[in-house]
């Protein structure tokens, strides 16, 4: 009980004297997973948007899968993306291992199944009259899929921030693809993890509470679209 | 349908099955006479020795065995500390010296020993080959300085016993860690256990420190050599140590005792010599056992049996 | 040549018929009544013409040229020279600037300006000028309405098609909306009216067709169809001088 109340007093610390080891870790946590949400984002809300409004066999097997795939494990995932990249792999000389983009390719791959199948859910949500009001008003099919992401788009938003905190919060991907390499490659997670093997209780215990702290400013911000 | 009375008496009859239910499992577990919690490090733990070694000591004393905590050696050391686990099997000499004057431990055992490795690509850049270990370190860190694209070392970097005798050797060397930690980009820090390193090392044709038997599981997968086997400054001596029930009282010492005294048995001393001889052609091991003065154990502190008592405060 | 031709038009879903050999025309500045009960299949006819659904037989033919089996690229430019009003009509979620300004936005029509001009004086003339800022999903019923009659005439369609278009407006609103409609006809418009009301018909239609349970069971001049009877009632149907043999 002591470590986590000494684990809060360090984290107001750490933050209130802008420790630069912590804010360097967590800057990059911060665009690591951003860029990964933003990039992921730009493919799969269209995907999503062609998955949903198109009739094609085996469609229903195909979101079925999507779902299954949200909870993939991230050290899963992190050794697909590991094997891929390595030098003894097919893209290994790429030399994306053990970089930040690498770990920006691997988590894009792990949110990916949670942007695709919430857009989905997302404009499932959209009343079907909309999409024969845009196709009367002379929409083609790309205007169609943009108008109901336009309309059901507080819910896709909220997809994006839940892929996000996801993206952030891993640990998998980020440790096996980014190699926890200092100054290069550290994120929040990674560097809870050194913390704790290391027997830093207190240290891992304020890293956790700062990504905790991240994490609910998200899910606010969260409340505030699904609520609108 | 029930009348009103019976209903009653059956709901009667299930409670105190179910309070029966409770006390008995609670009881059941508040008996922890018969449990012992283990701290050990990953080096140690993944090769599976201690679950071999542990089967044959349940065995024999009818107990439960766990292994509860076997990452780094700092997170046993803190378990010990908080008085989580009773015993505790780490490979740190100068933490656990200390560990003991802190009064949280009773007494040292040396009981099994082996040695790191320097490994490397097979090119050898830094030419260490033949060399011994803290000449090697000296020759790559000046070949890294220089040339830090073909000179690599990776660290573990997390206060790990295997990063302890990596910091021992740069002093060996000459070298204050501190600045060669940060003195270039052909030092990385990778923050990880040993199998992530090695990994990292074999990816990126470096240079790393690394305990044999971790070495020797990861072989198959590597490309990387060892390059200096053997020597006293690579010696790796693993140690056992019953928490202190004095100060952290609720440990189950006697049984902590029991298993380090097998752990120094003659028996127990030949599973530790011949283990791994099978799957990887020659022993994981050192037995303790004749060997103090290799291991640099005094005689009190090398394969004997345990001498504290486990009197409570 | 009539500007629109439906020629042996039949629609089943499954086993149901909802349309069984239909077979109308309509030319340009002509109004069209189609009246009957509900259920009789007007709204999957509109459906049908506006090419949202593809007819199981026959053909929908548009200045002498099929448009019903063609493929996606004809079906949409077919599409942009006509313009529907569901009988409930939904809004984006938007302003109404924003909804009515919709089909000029999606076939690319002009600067933002202009679309605004023109949508301005299609809520002009629908009795809604000021409500550009608005959010559309919270005007009433009627005014819902009134907008989608705006979205759909400030696209100058060819063929416009309106599925009850007064139904949830007071009388004085539907009025001015039947002045409208009679004028746009005037123009080079051809529309087509789904209707329950017999005399809203009956002032605005120059043709009337009666659909009954999928079948049109009368074609004619509105006076001669609807003759003296005025009767709103959506069930009962009886055409004074046209015995129906069910």
């Amino acid at each position: 009980m002591e470590e986590i109340w000494n684990g809060i007093l360090r984290a107001v610390e750490l933050i209130v004297t802008l420790n630069p080891e912590v804010m360097e870790i967590t800057a990059r946590s911060l665009f690591i997973s951003f860029t990964a949400v933003f990039l992921a984002a730009i493919i799969d809300i269209p995907l999503g948007g062609l998955i949903e409004l198109r009739k094609f066999r085996g469609k229903r097997a195909l979101v079925d899968l999507i779902q299954t795939l949200y909870g993939l494990p991230t050290v899963t995932v992190g050794l697909l993306v590991f094997l891929l990249l390595s030098r003894s792999g097919p893209f290994g000389s790429l030399e994306l291992l053990y970089t930040p983009t690498g770990m920006v390719i691997g988590q894009m791959i792990l949110i990916s199944p949670i942007l695709i199948g919430l857009t989905i859910s997302a404009l499932r949500g959209v009343s079907p009259h909309i999409r024969d009001t845009a196709i009367s008003l002379g929409a083609d099919e790309s205007q169609v899929i943009r108008t109901i992401i336009k309309e059901a788009r507080f819910a896709v938003i909220a997809a994006v921030l839940i892929g996000f905190g996801r993206a952030l919060s891993e640990v998998g991907v980020a440790m096996m693809i980014g190699g926890n390499i200092r100054d290069y490659t550290r994120v929040l997670t990674t560097s809870i993890a050194l913390q704790t093997s290391m027997g830093n209780l207190e240290t891992s215990m304020a890293l956790g509470i700062i990504l905790i702290g991240i994490s609910m400013i998200l899910n606010l911000s969260l409340s505030r679209f699904q609520g609108r | 349908m029930l009348s009103k009375g019976l209903l009653m008496q059956r709901n009667l009859r299930i409670s105190m099955f179910l309070i029966a239910l409770i006390t008995v499992s609670a009881a059941l577990s508040a008996a922890d006479e018969g449990r012992l919690k283990i701290a050990t490090t990953s080096s140690l733990y993944d090769t599976g020795l201690l679950e071999s070694i542990v089967d044959q000591f349940i065995e024999k004393n009818d107990a439960t065995v766990q292994i509860p905590s076997h990452g780094g050696t700092g997170i046993a050391i803190a378990a010990g500390q908080k008085g989580d686990v009773d015993l505790l099997i780490v490979h740190d000499k100068a933490r656990e010296v200390n560990f003991i004057e802190e009064g949280d431990g009773l007494e040292r055992r040396c009981f099994a020993y082996n040695y790191f490795y320097i490994v490397g690509p097979d090119d050898d850049p830094a030419g260490v080959s033949g060399l011994n270990a803290s000449q090697a370190f000296k020759s790559i860190m000046e070949s890294g300085l220089s040339n830090p694209n073909q000179v690599k070392f990776i660290t573990r970097g997390d206060l790990s016993g295997t990063h302890s005798k990596e910091q021992s050797l740069w002093k060996a060397a000459g070298y204050d860690y501190s600045a060669v930690n940060t003195s270039g980009p052909w030092y990385v820090d990778a923050g990880s256990p040993m199998g992530a390193t090695l990994i990292m090392a074999n990816e990126k044709s470096a240079y790393t420190l690394t305990d044999m038997s971790t070495f020797m599981a990861y072989k198959g997968n590597l490309t990387l050599v060892p390059l200096i086997e053997g020597g006293d400054e690579l010696l790796n001596v693993y140690s056992a140590i019953a928490i202190n029930p004095e100060k952290h009282p609720g440990v189950n010492c006697q049984l902590a005792n029991q298993f380090i005294d097998y752990l120094v048995s003659p028996e127990c001393q030949e599973i530790i010599g011949t283990y791994g001889q099978e799957q990887y052609g020659k022993p994981l091991f050192f037995k303790g056992e004749g060997n103090c003065e290799v291991m640099g154990c005094s005689a009190e502190e090398c394969v004997v049996p345990t001498q504290a008592g486990c009197a409570q405060a | 040549m009539a500007f629109l031709e439906i020629r042996n038009l039949r629609k089943s879903y499954g086993r149901a018929q909802i349309l069984k050999e239909i077979n109308l025309s309509v030319e340009k500045g002509e109004i069209l009544g189609l009246i009957g009960p509900t259920g009789s299949g007007k709204s999957t006819l509109l459906r049908l013409i506006d090419l949202l659904e593809e007819p199981s037989r026959g053909a929908i033919i548009l200045e002498g040229r099929a448009v019903s089996g063609r493929s996606e690229k004809e079906r949409i430019a077919a599409r942009r020279r006509m313009a529907m009003v569901f009988q409930k009509p939904v809004m984006f979620k938007s302003n109404v600037l924003d909804n009515v300004t919709f089909g000029l936005m999606v076939r690319g029509e002009g600067q933002a300006e202009e679309r605004e001009e023109k949508a301005r004086a299609a809520l002009q003339a629908v009795g809604l000028s000021g409500y550009e800022s608005r959010d559309a999903n919270t005007l009433s019923g009627g005014e819902m309405q009134r907008i989608a009659l705006a979205r759909a005439i400030v696209l100058e369609p060819e063929l416009l098609l309106l599925d009850e278009p007064t139904a949830n407006l007071d009388p004085r609103s539907a009025s001015a909306i039947d002045s409208l409609l009679q004028s746009l006809a005037g123009g080079r418009t051809a529309v087509i009216l789904a209707t329950h009301n017999m005399m809203q018909c009956r002032n605005l239609a120059d043709k009337v067709a009666v659909l009954v349970e999928g079948r049109i069971t009368a074609l004619g001049e509105s006076e001669a169809v609807l003759g003296q009877e005025e009767r709103s009632a959506t069930s009962g149907w009886k055409v004074p001088g046209f015995d129906l043999p069910w």
